[in-house]
């Protein structure tokens, strides 16, 4: 099997987690987290979805160039931005409402460890270098759903384990999760294949994912 | 009454010790003009309480590059490794909030509301030491309002009697520090005469401006 660049992987995880929205008319407002998430926008091809930026844009535009630069207008991972037709502004907790109170129908977020109960650890990695949580932990307690856009393996090994290792942001409230080998869902509590990589058999993918998964009846290539 | 006022003027209503709550997100919507009078002032042993600490001698990282803080109360500080360094030495004491615990403890504190239940965090390190109770089946944790004895703001515009405009992303934590604090401070761009701006546009009405400096002024 060839290995992808980082870049190629990034894309890959992109275009599905995109290819996903666009196909389901339910997804309307989405929040979009820093990293690879940040580049589903690149790829989306509906015109209807809004993404709130929780430092408090609902409509962020693409990232901005040149003259399209605003001093005060940024994403959540201080990108320049524009506007999106139709964005309004509000301040910190009333964005934070809109994803407390169920109004955002998904946040795509990337992450250290996603395990079999759907708990996921995006926040840190105890050793003394970082101290934030952001918004992460309100993220994934508040969207309708969460999905998890991340590389498949860590230096040492999966992302998808039996049980997170790590410090967890919140407990059984990932729905989805797209690497750049599959495209899984949570369904009645159990991981569910749905897309599958080209390159990949399924006994390939099992050898690399530690969470147990069943597969489903319409099992389809992932885009590519 | 005159709430306009210099910056100096501003500060000096802050005291050593006090708990402050500054505006911004990133370096964007932060009160640079009021963050370096309050460095120059040289007040200590303060309680600052926001989003994030901007970077190293930048924005609010200058108060923690010149020994100003003995307390972080926030949600991010990723972007300020020199934090970072002072809290695993010990030198500093860090608060973690979920960003949007964060700033509905600031609006519960405005509002009259002493504690709230929110999901996030339920389940998590950030949950200990905190009630947690079942509604309709989920959990929640309780949190509480965070109040604060002076809030620094940016707008963008203020009228002589302290409401206020703001710019875009700029307007972030700004609103809700406004209401939580006994005494707020607001920069500004540009003051216009009461009466002169929309009042359909303005977020913050002036009840809770208590001085308004302009930027530039001295």
């Amino acid at each position: 099997m060839k290995e992808m660049t980082k870049e190629e992987k990034q894309a890959r995880i992109a275009k599905n987690v995109a290819a996903l929205i666009d196909a389901d008319p339910s997804y309307s407002v989405i929040n979009l987290g820093v990293g690879i998430p940040t580049q589903v926008g690149d790829y989306l091809q509906r015109k209807d979805v809004y993404v709130l930026a929780e430092n408090g844009i609902l409509g962020a535009g693409h990232v901005a160039v040149g003259d399209e630069i605003h001093p005060d207008l940024i994403n959540a991972g201080r990108q320049p931005i524009t506007e999106q037709d139709g964005c309004s502004y509000c301040d910190s907790a009333t964005a934070f409402g809109l994803i407390r109170g169920g109004h955002i129908n998904a946040t795509v977020l990337g992450a250290f460890e996603v395990d079999e109960n759907a708990d996921v650890a995006n926040w840190i990695i105890p050793g003394g270098k970082q101290l934030g949580v952001g918004g992460a932990m309100d993220l994934v307690s508040g969207a309708e759903r969460v999905i998890i856009a991340m590389t498949h393996m860590s230096k040492t090994g999966t992302k998808l384990v039996k049980k997170c290792s790590l410090p967890v942001t919140s407990k059984g409230t990932v729905s989805v999760v797209v690497t750049e080998y599959a495209v899984f869902f949570f369904e009645s509590g159990k991981l569910v294949l749905h897309k599958l990589a080209p390159e990949l058999t399924l006994e390939e993918l099992a050898a690399i994912t530690d969470i147990p998964f069943a597969v489903a009846d319409d099992l389809c290539e992932m885009v590519n | 009454m005159n709430k306009l006022l210099t910056a100096a003027e501003a500060i000096s209503q802050i005291h050593d010790g006090d708990r402050i709550m500054i505006g911004g997100f990133g370096l964007r919507g932060c009160p640079d003009m009021l963050v370096d009078e309050l460095v120059a002032s040289g007040k200590k042993g303060l309680t600052i309480i926001s989003n994030d600490l901007g970077s190293p001698n930048q924005g609010l990282g200058k108060l923690q590059t010149n020994g100003q803080v003995k307390s972080l109360i926030g949600s991010y500080y990723n972007w300020n490794p020199e934090a970072i360094e002072a809290y695993n030495r010990g030198e500093i004491s860090v608060t973690l909030v979920p960003q949007g615990t964060l700033a509905e403890s600031m609006r519960a504190a405005g509002m009259g509301i002493p504690a709230y239940y929110t999901p996030a965090s339920v389940g998590t390190e950030l949950e200990k030491g905190k009630e947690v109770r079942e509604f309709n089946g989920k959990k929640y944790v309780l949190e509480e309002a965070i109040h604060a004895d002076v809030a620094l703001i940016r707008a963008s515009k203020a009228d002589t009697l302290g409401n206020l405009v703001y710019s875009k992303t700029a307007r972030n934590f700004n609103p809700v520090m406004a209401m939580a604090a006994t005494y707020t401070i607001v920069e500004v761009d540009e003051i216009v005469e009461a009466g002169t701006l929309d009042p359909e546009s303005i977020i913050t009405p002036h009840i809770f401006v208590n001085a308004i400096v302009k930027r530039g002024s001295k």
